[in-house]
């Protein structure tokens, strides 16, 4: 018998206690990532092998363990501009209606679900800052959550080494909006200032934010088992303003998944609420004259 | 099919970017050192140029230079991909019409962003 047999059970009850504490799940076709997510906190913690570390975490007083354990486990992948088709649709369709919608208050809500490192949250605000001009005198805050500490105190940091600050930033944007520190590149003070991050599990209803003009929830829900989908597309729900934009990540969807959001008509792949009217929406302008990507 | 020219000395280099290249469906052309990446320009210019820095004969700044001198020499798009790292050279590189700038060591999914960033991929 193979160790990774004689650990199966083990592999098991680590990918029980991450879907417990996260509502993220591991199909078992992927369990081989258990393990090697988890070397790093073996070596941290003089653990031998996973057999010890569930023996361990079995134990009495191990919530550090456990919290490391988890975050080690959560996929943290992220990258600036993640799906650039995207981005582009939040610049030249999404937000045109929204300015439109908020040109009273002059204030945007924006929350990043899931927001891991940071990538997604620094991207909007830097897409905004690109866009100074058009969005003088507005307030608009952009808040980013993830059930891990871990991943904030990075994204708080808004440090990036070389491979993560390449991935999906243009050249241009990386000299216009960071600065080099030794190895790694921190992003500007203006910038960092439009984005709050704070700790938050979606699948919590407690959570009370306030309500959103806009939501990312991307690559989120899909490592989620339908029920705990449910209960995150629920908060997602009462979340958001009635006119607001809910949207999802590239394979994801809401048809089959919850009664709370319909596909919007004009946008593909943005999702509104329910029961929102259609004569609550602004007509949608699509010759938004906003600039090509730089 | 888009094709882009590697410019490395290192085969290791070149034979690591062709991999990735042509999983992106480029057709891939090789060149040692900037002289030779000029010759291939002067037949035909591809629409990519992956650059790297240092090299002897004719180094990757000088490169692009000519090339941007040359007839038609501001159509391909060019990613110097270097060690040098610094702030100064990546400005310097941006200042002499590269287009974009990739840090060694790279993998595919670094490579991939900067080619759909400058629309060839």
């Amino acid at each position: 018998m193979s160790m990774h047999d004689e650990s199966g059970g083990a592999t098991q009850i680590l990918a029980g206690l991450l879907q417990a504490r996260t509502g993220q799940v591991i199909s078992s076709g992927r369990y081989w990532r258990v393990e090697t997510s988890l070397k790093p906190v073996l070596a941290e913690y003089c653990i031998p092998d996973i057999d010890t570390l569930v023996a361990a975490l079995l134990g009495a007083d191990n919530d550090d363990l456990v919290q490391s354990c988890v975050e080690a486990m959560l996929n943290n992948e992220s990258y600036f501009f993640r799906d650039t088709a995207m981005f582009t649709m939040i610049r030249t369709q999404v937000m045109p209606v929204l300015q439109k919608a908020r040109a009273d208050s002059r204030r945007l809500r924006i929350w990043c679900a899931g927001c891991s490192t940071g990538q997604e949250a620094y991207s909007l605000a830097m897409q905004f800052a690109d866009d100074r001009q058009k969005w003088a005198g507005w307030d608009i805050e952009i808040v980013g959550t993830d059930i891990s500490n871990s991943v904030l105190e990075r994204a708080r940091s808004g440090r990036y080494n070389q491979f993560e600050i390449q991935r999906g930033l243009s050249v241009a944007r990386m000299l216009r909006y960071f600065r080099q520190d030794g190895e790694d590149w921190e992003i500007n003070s203006d910038i960092r200032a439009m984005v709050k991050f704070r700790t938050d599990n979606i699948t919590r209803p407690s959570g009370n934010m306030g309500q959103f003009d806009l939501i990312l929830c991307r690559n989120v829900l899909l490592y989620f088992a339908p029920e705990t989908r449910h209960m995150a597309f629920s908060r997602l729900a009462r979340s958001l303003g009635s006119d607001g934009y809910l949207m999802l990540g590239a394979a994801e969807t809401v048809i089959g998944q919850t009664t709370s959001f319909n596909a919007c008509r004009e946008i593909r792949g943005v999702y509104t609420l329910q029961d929102a009217t259609r004569t609550d929406r602004p007509v949608l302008d699509t010759n938004w004259p906003f600039a090509q990507e730089s | 099919m888009k094709t882009c020219l590697v410019v490395d000395d290192s085969k290791v280099i070149r034979k690591v970017a062709r991999h990735i290249l042509e999983t992106l469906d480029f057709n891939v052309e090789e060149a040692a050192d900037g002289r030779e990446a000029l010759d291939h320009c002067s037949n035909q210019l591809p629409d990519v140029v992956l650059l790297d820095w240092n090299m002897p004969v004719m180094s990757g700044m000088d490169f692009l230079t000519a090339l941007r001198r040359s007839e038609n020499g501001e159509k391909p798009k060019v990613v110097f991909c270097t060690t040098e790292n610094g702030l100064g050279h990546i400005q310097a590189a941006i200042d002499a019409g590269a287009d974009e700038y990739v840090m060694k060591p790279f993998d595919r999914e670094t490579l991939e962003s900067k080619l759909q960033i400058v629309g060839a991929a």
